[in-house]
């Protein structure tokens, strides 16, 4: 790997993670935004135009904010927490190609940090990380409260990712392959996998909403049973960070599904887009494309938030295990059934 | 038991349907419900900009009356202090001189006139009691201040302007 390359690679670092932070910065503003306009209200709408500098203001106000940290806490985990989800929440977006390759010249720009084989694998086991960032924190404020609310997330976590998976490894019989840049270039054109994987989509979606710990399913932070949940001893920027975290999960999983099943940077009719306006822009327009895809994504993620009330904890264990895993594997199931048929006598 | 009246309704537990089991069209009902909102224009009030129009009854300040001469209403009687049951309302009398007979109407007129706000429940009873149709509760919101004393009303606050200037 030769230096420039190396330094474009840290340039697309540095760009993804900012990207990451304003989109989920702008998330606050459009849940809030969101919320009022589904609630018949107009929402923030004070600082700046439309209100549009109020995530400054709210991150602002967040590093201003008294930092408690109580005695009997356990001070180097209770700090450790919420690095630890921000930090997992950033890190998944590593494999995830966020476009094309750029051919400008000479050289070539991928846009994907970076291309590892088991690219899927290492987007489940970063997810399954965050559960750590949540069970520290509540484990380290020392309140019971919270450790039940970190219990519950990290038994949520679990049980969602079993079905996550599950639902996946139909997908991967479909693709053949683990890569993300692979997935995502076999699905060039219209040939997304949504339409081939329908169901397996639907129960990802579901245990993506559980795995971001997202309404119907934020049980972790039920006001009502548990104060606050895991985050209830945590005051200033460190409850801004795992708050933060959550919308760079919804951004970080958003942009997984939309790669995994919505077809990523394609759209139809790119190939012609791309032979008219140049190798330069038609990848940037996919890029556009992408994220376009994921701001739906994000969209639906809040449209259902302020839709649906919160499941139960039973419930929301009985529909884990009892309904998703089961219906997963019906799904492989029947994806095994139908590619054996397909390559026995279509083929 | 027999049944009192022939409205009696036999509750029925039915099993529920596959769809209603399966929880995702009920939900996609929800999604309809609230997408629908979302197009909808919003009820808010911009408050600063935008004002509330109030009712015909609405009671908000109070102000001192002037007659068609411009000359004060008053007659500083009591009543309106005798009829406030918070007690928000103070005056001292004084009688008129010679030659003040434009700035008052009767001999008698209120020197102190004083309203308590932070007291005053804005019942009305003050309106109805005064004989001399002197004071009304016609104003707008009692502004918001920072200190407790700012909240006696003088005169200076409740009388209102003079008929030409």
């Amino acid at each position: 790997m030769g230096v420039s390359e190396l330094i474009i690679k840290a340039i697309l670092v540095v760009v993804i993670f900012a990207i990451s932070l304003v989109v989920a910065m702008y998330s606050t503003y459009a849940e809030r935004k969101i919320a009022a306009f589904l609630q018949d209200r107009v929402g923030p709408n004070r600082a700046g135009p439309w209100g549009l500098l109020q995530p400054l203001a709210d991150g602002g106000k967040m590093f201003m904010k008294e930092e408690i940290i109580p005695t009997r806490a356990s001070g180097f985990l209770f700090i450790v927490g919420p690095a630890l989800a921000i930090m997992t929440a950033c890190i998944g977006s590593a494999v995830i190609p966020w476009g094309q390759k750029i051919v400008a010249g000479n050289t070539v720009i991928d846009l994907q940090v970076t291309d590892i084989n088991v690219g899927i694998l290492y987007i489940f086991g970063v997810v399954s990380l965050g559960v750590y960032g949540i069970m520290i924190g509540g484990w380290a404020s020392n309140n019971k409260y919270s450790l039940l609310g970190a219990i519950r997330a990290a038994s949520q976590n679990i049980s969602y990712e079993i079905s996550m998976g599950l639902s996946i490894i139909a997908l991967l019989m479909v693709t053949g392959t683990l890569s993300l840049k692979e997935i995502a270039e076999q699905q060039h054109g219209w040939h997304w996998n949504v339409i081939y994987q329908p169901f397996g989509f639907l129960l990802f979606l579901v245990c993506a909403f559980a795995e971001t710990n997202r309404s119907p399913f934020d049980l972790p932070e039920c006001e009502t049973e548990l104060v606050g949940g895991y985050h209830t001893e945590y005051s200033s920027m460190k409850l801004g960070f795992y708050l933060f975290a959550e919308y760079i999960n919804m951004f970080i999983s958003s942009a997984v599904m939309a790669t995994l099943y919505w077809g990523g940077y394609n759209y139809p009719g790119m190939d012609w887009v791309t032979a008219h306006v140049g190798p330069v822009i038609g990848p940037l327009i996919g890029t556009a494309v992408l994220f376009a895809k994921i701001f739906l994504f994000i969209f639906f993620f809040m449209w259902v938030r302020w839709t649906i009330p919160r499941f139960r904890y039973d419930q929301l264990m009985d529909l884990g295990w009892k309904a998703l895993i089961p219906l997963a594997i019906t799904n492989i199931v029947i994806t095994g059934a139908w590619i054996t048929i397909y390559d026995k006598f279509f083929k | 038991m027999e049944p009192l009246s022939n409205k009696r309704k036999v509750l029925e537990v039915k099993p529920l349907t596959l769809a209603e089991r399966a929880y995702l069209p009920a939900i996609l009902g929800g999604l309809k419900i609230t997408i629908k909102h979302f197009f909808k224009k919003p009820v808010t009030i911009k408050y600063p900009e935008e004002k509330r129009e109030f009712s015909e009854n609405f009671r908000g300040m109070h102000s001192l009356k002037r007659d068609e001469n411009g000359a004060e209403r008053c007659t500083a009687c009591g009543l309106c202090a005798l009829s406030c049951p918070a007690e928000a309302i103070t005056m001292t009398a004084a009688e008129r001189q010679k030659g003040e007979e434009n700035l008052y109407r009767e001999e008698k007129y209120a020197a102190v006139y004083e309203i308590n706000m932070l007291r005053c429940i804005f019942c009305g009873l003050c309106e109805e009691a005064c004989p001399k149709e002197a004071i009304y509760l016609d104003g707008d919101i009692v502004p918001s201040d920072m200190l407790r004393k700012d909240f006696i009303y003088g005169k200076d606050k409740l009388v209102e302007a003079p008929l030409n200037q």
